[in-house]
Formats: structure tokens, sequence, C-alpha cells
């Protein structure tokens, strides 16, 4: 399946949101995640399902004071 | 005496807030973090970088437990992606604490006032502990108190120019007429800069650049640590009259 994570097309064998991060080797815990401009709760992961041609956001805390 | 900064129910350690931009690595910025006594570091929000998956966390480095997590919306420029990163920030993190920035010009990054009261709006009814990093204009300081901002932070000068406080008189109307604590947000280059800003009457300053951007950020965060220290002692203290001329500190009696 096909999907847009962080603007890279990738292919993905997972079907959760919490599946696609085990994939990609990201900690849950240290990003939040957003599906087609929703953001998720993180409870949410393990039950959200993706789709084809989701659009993903997969963020998390860089340094930053001021402007970016 | 008890003089601890408090905010909508938190209690903060230290009045110096310190941004976690521009360091050379995230040895040097957990040193300077340390030397600052900083209780409150702000972050920003930016993706994973997934075709680069072991790259390093910066909460790993900056433990949350040990200091709050303050992040903040920089780089967004309309008050949709304000309030996305925002929403974003807040699912990353561990706190409903925003600092809010809706930037309105690339050049001097100054904020765009109007979308920044929209956002805070929105964002207080969403239950987020909002910090909007404001001009020194005492009426949007009003505006966004009413609108349910948790604390105002005007600059004092654009961000990264290290001008110092431009306008201390704008900061001191400010600082009358504001219910909501009041902090100085962008504009401190050195030392002296946080403690004017301090002997004001601010309740904190937030200090990235002029830290990061010295030859020695270590000692300069020490530095700041202290002038913070010094202005708000400075200030609770009270400063004596100013006088055009010379009042003899040494008695007359007694002499030959």
């Amino acid at each position: 399946m096909r999907l847009k994570v962080n603007g890279e097309e990738i292919d993905t064998a997972a079907a959760t949101v919490l599946q696609l991060l085990q994939e990609q080797e990201i900690r849950p815990e240290r990003v939040a995640v957003e599906v087609n401009l929703k953001v998720l709760r993180r409870a949410d992961f393990e039950r959200r399902q993706i789709h084809e041609g989701d659009i993903v956001e997969i963020v998390y805390f860089v340094g930053g004071g001021r402007h970016g | 005496m008890d003089d601890t900064l408090r905010i909508k129910g938190t209690e903060f350690k230290s009045r110096l807030w310190i941004g976690t931009g521009k360091y050379k690595d995230f040895a040097e910025t957990v040193k300077a973090v340390e030397a600052s006594g900083a209780d409150v570091v702000t972050v920003s929000v930016r993706r994973v970088n997934i075709t680069d998956r072991k790259s390093e966390n910066l909460l790993d480095y900056i433990d949350p437990r040990k200091y709050r997590i303050l992040p903040n919306t920089a780089g967004c420029y309309t008050v949709d992606d304000a309030l996305r990163y925002s929403r974003l920030a807040r699912e990353a993190g561990v706190s409903d604490m925003i600092k809010l920035e809706v930037i309105g010009d690339e050049r001097t990054l100054f904020p765009d006032t109007i979308g920044l009261l929209q956002a805070t709006e929105i964002l207080a009814k969403e239950g987020f502990i909002v910090f909007p990093y404001t001009n020194d204009d005492p009426i949007m300081a009003r505006r966004l108190e009413n609108a349910g901002a948790a604390a105002v932070m005007p600059l004092g000068a654009p961000i990264g120019s290290g001008l110092g406080l431009r306008n201390p008189y704008n900061i001191k109307i400010i600082l009358e007429a504001s219910k909501v604590p009041v902090l100085v947000d962008a504009g401190v280059g050195t030392a002296s800069d946080a403690t004017i800003a301090m002997e004001l009457g601010c309740d904190a300053v937030l200090i990235n650049t002029a830290i990061a951007a010295a030859k020695d950020p270590v000692a300069m965060a020490a530095a700041m640590k202290h002038a913070v220290i010094a202005g708000r002692l400075a200030y609770k203290a009270g400063r004596m009259g100013r006088k055009l001329y010379a009042t003899a500190s040494s008695p007359i009696e007694g002499m030959l």
C-alpha cells in the first residue's frame, strides 16, 4: 500500500498507525501523528487504520527557541 | 520570602526560560540549559526524518521529567498553521502549554498580532495554556489577556537581533496594566538586557540566541542566570530615586 509520510511516498505493509511507526523504527511515545490533517491521540495509534493514499505526518520536538 | 513564579497553577523555579535552537549540538544545549538554571525550555515541532530514522531525539537529552517542555509554533505564518502545530505539540508532549507565534513578516519576524489574537482565543477555548509572543503594544497585550492568554510575551526587540529592550516604556505600561504575567521574549543580547527587563518588573525572560550565539554559550547561560536573579532582586528591593545633584553618603558631623 502506498502512503505519503512526511512528504515522501512510501510502501508499507502496516495496517495501523502504530504498525507504521514500528515499521519506520519510530518510538511512538516521542511523536505526534496526523492523518489527513487530523491530529491523533496517542492512545488511538493502535486502533487507527491507515488506507491507500493517506497523507501522514509524523512530528517530534527539535531544538528551537525562537524561529525554526 | 516566597517569590515563586506561578502561572495557571504551575510553579516555575526559575524566571529565566531558554530556547534550545541554534546550538552546536545536543551536548552543548544540555550544558547551557544546566548552567542557566532554567526549568522551562522551548522546543519546536518538526517532521521526523524518515530517511534517517536513527537521528537523535532532543528529549533523550532534555529530560521532560526534569524540565518543562514548552513547544512553540515558530515558523507559522497563518492562524491555521499555528493551530495545527499547537495541536500536534500537545499530542507529542506532556502538557497543554504552547508558546504561540504567528509570524507576520520574514525579515523582522514581528508577530501578526491579528492572527495571534484569533489563535489565542481558539486555543484557550480548547484548554491550552497559551503564551503568545506579541509586540510591545499595551493594547494588544490587553486584548490577548482578555482572549484567555495565560501570560503575555512582548518582544524586547526583533528575534535574534540582540538589541536589548528597545521600548522599555511600553513594557512598563504593559506591566502596569496586565493581570497576567509578562515575560519578555526576544531581543535580549547580553546579561544587562535581561537585568533591565527584570528590573522593570517582568515576571521572566525567554532567551535563546543571546546564549546560543555567544562565544561561550555555557558561560553566557550562567551569566543570564545571575542577571535575571539580580534584576528580580533589584525590582523587589525598589530602586532609589534619581537625583540630578549629589547627596553625600558620609556624615558631615564629626568632621575636623
